[in-house]
């Protein structure tokens, strides 16, 4: 009787899958009893009442009672519906501090992942078991939609922001990975897999990738830096871009100094306050002149069609590194 | 009065139907136009079908596909399944219901005919020159600056043909505010009147958001204005708010009609006045009203705030309320009726069946913890379907049988009508049930090509699609037959309430003769009551 069931469940495989799916079967039970409540009723007095004479039949006007009934059943069932599926919604997307960082970067029609420790794959994901995985995502084109039924979680990847998205797989196995949000021909074919590994699999696997990268692909710089973590190639970039050039403590006056600058707010010349979130840095860096910092002036030119997204995300992960070196 | 020329007898030049500012006239035209957009909506459907049979491509390409899906989606959307009901039979009887010669601006009235018409040529133009690939959402950047496909003719044509409903609901606005007949107090009109009035409103404060957003996609797409494009400095996901903000109103002016439909064709084929007339009729302004404060739950995987995410989520709860309402009322009315089951009734039986299912499916939707795993999957294509197809469908195929004996003075076969109706029903059921367990198992819309442990929904679906459409078939070839072989139909076959049949079948150009007095409810069927008002 399980497994007859379990066919129509995508496996279980993520932290969260079971309460997705016990809210699920929830709705189903609720849908069930109130269609064949509807069905039987309407098949009750459709024979009950059917017309045996020609006898018109007495108007009833309503019953306010009965209205607030079922105005207020439909109302009280449906806020806790609401409250459940708010509660697992929130733990959906409350990402844990420890989790492990993972780079995504959608693409006309591909995948392109980059590990925290350095190692690039395509429509590939190995994640270790029972850790939680933290994907930084953007997109190169159109909006795409990172999805992986098995972990009941989905997300969309959005040009010209980050979004981010975080599962824990509970179960080792190869699952779908699947782009949802419709993005040209080859939606279709814009899936791939996810590993999911032993954690000792896991590091046996990632020493192997660190040792022998995967050959360079399409539209990504040949040179041997895809074994680099990305905070050491974006520290490489800050170099080579100039950016080093005003952005030190030493330079004083030029630009503002990012030590420590993550996850604070910062006042705007404009007047505004921001926090110095991910998608704050990448803007500042395509187009430093929407937010010049207070105090300082328009000074730095934009890097719009000079760095790949995935650039901008070792840069993004090596200021963010600044931070943690001055705690 | 015999000798009286009615409606259709009225002229028989094409130039008396092409120029004619009669509602009834112009409300045939659209149901010729909006059948026409259904048939090849629903070939495209057809095709759709027969290529999902297996999970590679086999058909078409990938591009063809996409053009597929689209064309079928801007086709039904825009060009069936918004003006069926209301451009199609609500002109024709909502002036009469109300006890008028005709919509409050006849020429109006017409200049709308004709906007769809252009709007739809322009999306015929758009599958000449190769079809669209955007998905009838036009999601940007994608639609703005990335596809190579005819967009601009088919925003152009969405954007046109926006204007033809708001004009109609102007229309249908002042019509029941200025128009009525003496004694037609606002709770004496029939609840079909009061389902237009709620969704006239939408139309009238919806449309324009949508004509602008897509004239937004064609600037961009034309002259490289930055709206959406973040290479252009634009947001993406803007486009989809301003989208939504209409497309979402958009589904209760595709549904509200069509409960107005079952609330009449209940109370014809019960005898008996609607159960909480008020209720029934409150629950339409509600829909509409609150139908504008949930557009963000279709981008709760968008990137949208997680605190937004949360506040659209509870007032789509809350818009479930008045819909659960309805049904309840609806068969409450069933209670101590005399009941009988001409083919309208089976539709609103069937309706009943499909709606719960759609209705109930959404509130799936609405559960975000739910709604990250199935949205854009087959799980929200076989609910919104239930929807349209379970809600506006049957509600229109109920409708227009009702109707068609007052359309056009003949009536159709009543086992043939039954008959399409129950295989509609069944087919339906067979298409599309199949595709919740697909899309919970994870299956993404949208997809040529597909993970081979989908293909038995898949095959179920097709084979549903095949019952579908040939039953589809019937109604067409019914109500065609009806016209040179169906007995001519009396004033009121129904032998139901409601001024449109206390006129002549088919009626004469001016509905009344003498301006009708109105000294009861809608629904005055029970011998002994004076009505509520």
């Amino acid at each position: 009787m399980m497994d007859f069931l379990l066919q129509y469940f995508p496996e279980q495989a993520g932290l969260l899958s079971a309460e997705v799916d016990a809210i699920y079967i929830f709705m189903l039970a609720v849908s069930l009893f109130f269609t064949v409540l509807v069905v039987a009723l309407s098949v009750i007095f459709s024979i009950q009442y059917r017309k045996r004479n020609e006898k018109m039949p007495e108007a009833i006007h309503g019953n306010l009672v009965l209205e607030l009934t079922w105005t207020g059943i439909p109302l009280l069932l449906t806020l806790f519906m609401f409250a459940w599926g708010t509660a697992v919604y929130i733990k959906q997307v409350r990402i844990p501090e420890n989790a492990k960082e993972i780079f995504v970067v959608g693409k006309q029609w591909m995948w392109k992942i980059q590990h925290g420790e350095g190692p690039r794959e395509m429509n590939e994901l190995h994640v270790p078991i029972n850790q939680p995985i933290k994907l930084t995502m953007t997109s190169e084109d159109v909006i795409h939609s990172f999805y992986i039924p098995a972990m009941r979680m989905k997300q969309d990847t959005v040009p010209g922001r980050y979004s981010f998205m975080w599962f824990q797989a509970t179960k080792p196995g190869k699952y779908h990975i699947f782009c949802a949000e419709y993005c040209g021909t080859k939606h279709s074919g814009m899936i791939g897999s996810l590993y999911a590994m032993e954690p000792a699999d896991y590091q046996k696997w990632l020493d192997e990738r660190i040792k022998n990268p995967l050959e360079p692909v399409a539209n990504q710089p040949a040179s041997s830096s895809s074994v680099e973590s990305p905070v050491v190639h974006g520290e490489k970039l800050f170099t080579e871009l100039k950016c080093i050039t005003c952005h030190s403590q030493t330079s004083g006056a030029m630009g503002p100094d990012l030590a420590g600058l993550f996850g604070r707010d910062v006042k705007l010349e404009d007047g505004r306050t921001v926090p110095a979130d991910e998608t704050y840095l990448r803007h500042s860096i395509i187009n430093p002149a929407d937010g010049i910092v207070q105090g300082y002036s328009a000074l730095m030119p934009t890097y719009k069609g000079q760095v790949s997204e995935e650039q901008l995300l070792s840069l993004v992960a090596y200021i963010k590194s600044l931070q943690s070196k001055k705690n | 009065m015999e000798s009286k020329k009615n409606y259709l007898t009225n002229g028989h030049t094409v130039g008396s139907w092409l120029l004619t500012i009669d509602h009834k006239r112009i409300g045939i035209l659209y149901l010729l136009s909006v059948t026409a957009f259904f048939m090849l909506g629903g070939f495209f459907a057809l095709l759709l079908r027969l290529e999902l049979l297996t999970p590679r491509g086999d058909l078409f390409t990938s591009d063809i596909y996409n053009r597929i899906f689209t064309m079928h989606g801007v086709a039904m959307v825009f060009f069936f399944m918004i003006p069926a009901i209301p451009a199609a039979i609500g002109n024709f009887v909502l002036p009469i219901m109300v006890g008028a010669k005709d919509l409050a601006f006849p020429r109006i009235n017409l200049l709308s005919w004709y906007l769809y018409i252009i709007g739809a040529a322009l999306a015929f133009v758009s599958i000449v020159m190769g079809g669209v690939d955007t998905g009838w959402t036009f999601y940007t950047p994608y639609s703005s600056t990335y596809s190579t496909s005819a967009v601009t003719s088919a925003a152009l044509g969405v954007f046109i043909a926006g204007f033809s409903s708001i004009l109609t609901g102007l229309n249908f606005i002042v019509t029941v505010h200025k128009m009525r007949a003496p004694g037609m107090t606002w709770f004496r009109l029939p609840l079909f009147v009061w389902a237009h009035y709620a969704t006239s409103l939408i139309m009238i404060l919806g449309t324009p958001v949508i004509a602008v957003t897509v004239l937004l996609v064609f600037l961009e797409r034309a002259f490289g204005f930055g709206f959406f494009d973040p290479r252009l400095g634009g947001d993406p996901v803007l486009f989809q708010h301003l989208f939504w903000f209409y497309s979402h109103p958009a589904v209760y002016i595709m549904i509200l009609p069509s409960m107005g439909v079952i609330s009449e064709l209940v109370a014809a084929f019960t005898k008996k006045r609607p159960f909480g007339y008020e209720f029934i009729a409150g629950s339409s302004l509600a829909i509409a009203l609150l139908g504008f404060f949930v557009w963000g739950h279709h981008m709760f995987v968008s990137s949208q705030s997680m605190y937004a995410g949360i506040v659209f989520s509870i007032i789509t709860f809350l818009v479930g309320v008045p819909s659960a309402v309805k049904i309840f009322n609806w068969l409450a009315t069933f209670y101590k009726g005399s009941i009988t089951f001409e083919t309208p009734m089976i539709y609103v039986l069937g309706f009943f069946g499909l709606f719960m299912v759609g209705g109930l499916t959404g509130l799936f939707l609405a559960i975000m913890a739910i709604d990250v795993h199935v949205h854009d999957t087959y799980f929200v294509v076989a609910h919104f379907h239930y929807i349209m197809v379970g809600g506006t469908v049957m509600g229109y195929l109920g409708g227009l049988h009702y109707w068609w004996p007052k359309m056009s003075g003949k009536m159709y076969n009543e086992a043939l009508g039954r008959i399409a109706a129950i295989g509609i029903f069944l087919g339906f059921n067979l298409t599309f049930f199949p595709q919740f367990i697909a899309g919970y198992l994870g299956m993404p819309r949208r997809y040529h090509i597909y993970a081979e442990e989908f293909q038995i929904f898949n095959i179920l679906s097709t084979g549903g699609a095949m019952v579908l459409g040939l039953s589809f078939i019937i109604p067409i070839f019914n109500m065609l037959w009806s016209l040179k072989f169906g007995k001519d139909a009396p004033a009121n076959p129904w032998n139901a309430k409601g001024l449109e049949w206390t006129i002549p079948s088919p009626p004469t150009t001016h509905n009344f003769e003498t301006t009708p007095i109105v000294t009861e409810e809608a629904y005055a069927y029970a011998p002994h009551d004076k009505g509520g008002h």
